[in-house]
């Protein structure tokens, strides 16, 4: 079997599966790490799980609109990954620490 | 505009305009523009006087109404018939001298203009107490004069003793009050009026039952015992002599005390359907005033020895209600006005030159020094002493003679009392103004006979009472100037007067015989104890037996402390613990679990913008797990 028909021939299923768990993996990265380069890593993986899914869906439905979502996904990401390190420089040389717990001023 | 309304409101505006500029006008100004206030007023009831003495003939103003409830209507109304006219004579007059006594007695002191702005209150609410055309425009002026009394009696309340004072008549006061409330309502209930005319017809035409008419009297003679100190409610009266002396002179002897015989002569038709009333009101009149002047005995504060004789001569004015003479209560009442205001403005004066002494021990021989006072004293005190053919004189033998006809007994133990009154007054008089100066150097040094506007006042009483019994001499004296008042208030009290009041010249002579020789053994006993024997009342730690008694004023005021007073205190404090333990505690309990809750909710907002995300997730995943449950329900 080549590569194209064993991709063809995976049921929908397992691309729902596998992007989920990288949502969640993600997911958890956020909550859980302190560390905001690890952080932006980890918004980086949701998103591309959920670009993941896009696709799959495009291929299963044989719509094209799903395909042109990802690259608008795709150039949004790179801007706000981009943004995000930004601040996280101006954060950095302000604080000395790229800690998640010294930005703790939206407490009343 | 109507000359009543004129009356009424001119103290009104003196009140607002003394009150409201008073502390940036010069004292000066701000006195007399008090003062003529209160003459305006005074010669606006000459004139509204002289309209009534011809016609007789009640001229009534309605302003607006009142309340309109149901079928009861109440109209904002003055009215002045006979009664009124007189009373408005005897507060604008006696009012106006005071104002005027007063711009030089409060002189220099910071709240002048609110001394005087108090004063033209009073006047104000005296004026609608008396001119009221139904009960609810006397209420309204009864617990106006209240309200006045009490801000007066505590005017220097800087002191705590004052303040208390002050306190003390506006609850004793209180106490009547809701006497006189009761007695209002069971009117309003038996009668669907307050209007006087319309109330007193339907209490002559004898629609309302004894027994109410009996409890109204009485209610409203409880009202009275308040404002009139009677027993039980007279202990505040000589307290409230820690307001200036003007104040004591206005409200505290000559117009507000005597707000509650006016009720009664008011109501004369009611309390003629009530005996048993009456009779209240004789026994309560007569013991008021036995005490009052047994006490009187042994005061050494020239304030407090007036006081007392105050309440003992409203007593003697109830003692005259009680036998139905209502004209010689309402002779007394002006006299006694005259005579008692005289008196207060004359120790005002000894106690200015004093510089605020008021112990007559530390006075003596003040003759010399301040003779125009000396002179109206001693004209009061032969006035209240009953000297004859002086005002006081007259009264009283109206009122004796009054008495004499209905009980010997009582006649007996009123006669007493007068004789008391002559001992003690005389006792001040003689212990302040002769013998030898008690007091030390720099008092000696200080004393002077007050200013002009303080002795004016005094002379034009001192008038009045020499000569103020000429509106209602006795018959003996000749028939055609006989009995003035008693013609003039028919209209008012003709019904119910003392019809058997003709007792023959004899009885009458031998009657005035008795009292005058009363009068001449007070006067030689008070001479030989204190001008022969020198003797000066002894200092407190000294005086044992009786007269302990007497100057510790019967233990009446610890007496009502040990248990009307204790009796409140305990169970404020039952009732404290019951609302701390229960009511405080079940409120303070949810007040806390609230705040424990919401210390809860707190603790999530703790800043960490992962924590946020976390309850953004959880939110999430409670939704879709509520969505989920809800597709497999189905």
């Amino acid at each position: 079997m080549t590569p194209e028909s064993i991709f063809n021939n995976l049921d929908i299923s397992h691309y729902i599966y596998l992007s989920c768990v990288l949502f969640c993996i993600g997911l958890f990265g956020v909550l859980t790490r302190r560390n905001m380069i690890v952080l932006l890593m980890c918004i980086e993986l949701m998103l591309n799980a959920v670009n993941l899914l896009f696709v799959a869906f495009s291929s299963f439905m044989g719509d094209s609109a799903g395909q042109l979502f990802v690259f608008f996904i795709m150039v949004v990401a790179a801007a706000e990954a981009a943004v995000g390190l930004a601040i996280l420089v101006m954060v950095y040389r302000n604080t000395r620490n790229t800690d998640i717990g010294f930005l703790n001023k939206l407490k009343g | 505009m109507d000359t009543l309304i004129l009356i009424l409101f001119i103290p009104l505006a003196g009140f607002l305009i003394s009150g409201l500029l008073g502390s940036r006008l010069p004292e000066k100004v701000t006195g007399w523009i008090s003062s003529s206030a209160i003459l305006v007023s005074f010669v606006l009831s000459l004139i509204t006087f002289n309209k009534i003495a011809a016609t007789g003939a009640a001229i009534k103003v309605k302003l607006f109404t009142f309340l309109s409830v149901a079928n009861l209507h109440v109209d904002f109304a003055i009215q002045a018939d006979r009664l009124t006219a007189i009373m408005m004579l005897v507060i604008t007059g006696i009012g106006f001298l005071i104002h005027v006594y007063s711009i030089s007695y409060m002189h220099g002191d910071k709240g002048f203009y609110k001394f005087f702005a108090y004063l033209n209150l009073f006047v104000f609410n005296m004026l609608v107490l008396v001119m009221g055309s139904n009960f609810l425009m006397l209420f309204f002026g009864w617990e106006g004069v209240g309200l006045c009394s009490y801000l007066l009696i505590g005017f220097w309340y800087t002191n705590v003793d004052y303040g208390k004072a002050a306190r003390k008549a506006f609850i004793m006061n209180r106490i009547g009050d809701l006497g006189l409330l009761l007695g209002i309502f069971l009117i309003v209930w038996q009668t669907q009026s307050l209007d006087y005319d319309i109330v007193l017809k339907k209490f002559m035409s004898g629609e309302v039952a004894g027994s109410i008419t009996t409890a109204i009297c009485i209610l409203l003679f409880i009202g009275a015992m308040g404002k009139s100190a009677q027993i039980p409610l007279f202990t505040w009266l000589p307290d409230a002599m820690a307001g200036p002396t003007p104040v004591s002179a206005l409200i505290h002897a000559a117009t507000m005390v005597t707000a509650g015989v006016y009720l009664v002569v008011r109501c004369n038709i009611m309390y003629n359907m009530a005996p048993d009333a009456r009779a209240l009101i004789l026994y309560v009149g007569l013991a008021t005033s036995l005490l009052a002047a047994l006490i009187g005995l042994k005061q050494n504060d020239i304030k407090k020895v007036l006081a007392y004789s105050t309440v003992s001569q409203l007593g003697l004015m109830f003692i005259a209600l009680g036998v139905g003479a209502y004209t010689a209560a309402m002779f007394h009442l002006i006299t006694h006005a005259f005579f008692k205001a005289l008196l207060f403005l004359g120790s005002g004066s000894v106690i200015h030159a004093m510089g605020g002494e008021q112990d007559i021990r530390k006075m003596g021989g003040l003759k010399s020094a301040m003779p125009i006072t000396y002179w109206t004293f001693l004209i009061g005190t032969l006035a209240i002493s009953g000297m004859p053919l002086l005002s006081g004189f007259f009264s009283k033998d109206e009122i004796l003679a009054g008495i004499f006809t209905q009980n010997k007994l009582v006649w007996g133990l009123t006669v007493a009392s007068a004789f008391l009154t002559a001992f003690y007054m005389f006792r001040v008089f003689m212990v302040t103004f002769l013998g030898g100066f008690r007091g030390t150097e720099e008092q000696k040094h200080h004393l002077h006979e007050s200013p002009a506007l303080i002795t004016f006042p005094l002379i034009v009483l001192a008038v009045l009472s020499l000569f103020g019994g000429v509106i209602n001499l006795p018959s003996f004296l000749g028939e055609a100037n006989a009995h003035k008042l008693k013609h003039f208030l028919e209209p008012i009290t003709g019904e119910s007067e003392l019809q058997a009041h003709h007792l023959d010249h004899s009885t009458e002579f031998i009657l005035i015989g008795i009292t005058v020789a009363g009068f001449l053994l007070a006067l030689v006993l008070t001479y030989t104890k204190y001008i022969k024997g020198k003797a000066i009342p002894e200092d407190d730690a000294a005086i044992v037996g009786s007269g302990k008694v007497l100057s510790n004023k019967f233990y009446v005021d610890e007496a009502y402390d040990a248990t009307v007073v204790a009796a409140v205190n305990s169970t404020g404090q039952a009732l404290n613990v019951v609302d701390k333990g229960i009511f405080s505690g079940v409120m303070s309990w949810v007040s806390s679990f609230v705040s424990r809750l919401s210390d809860l909710y707190g603790r999530m907002q703790n800043g960490h913008v992962q924590y946020y995300l976390l309850y953004m997730v959880v939110g999430l995943l409670f939704i879709l797990a509520i969505n989920y449950i809800k597709t497999l329900w189905n």
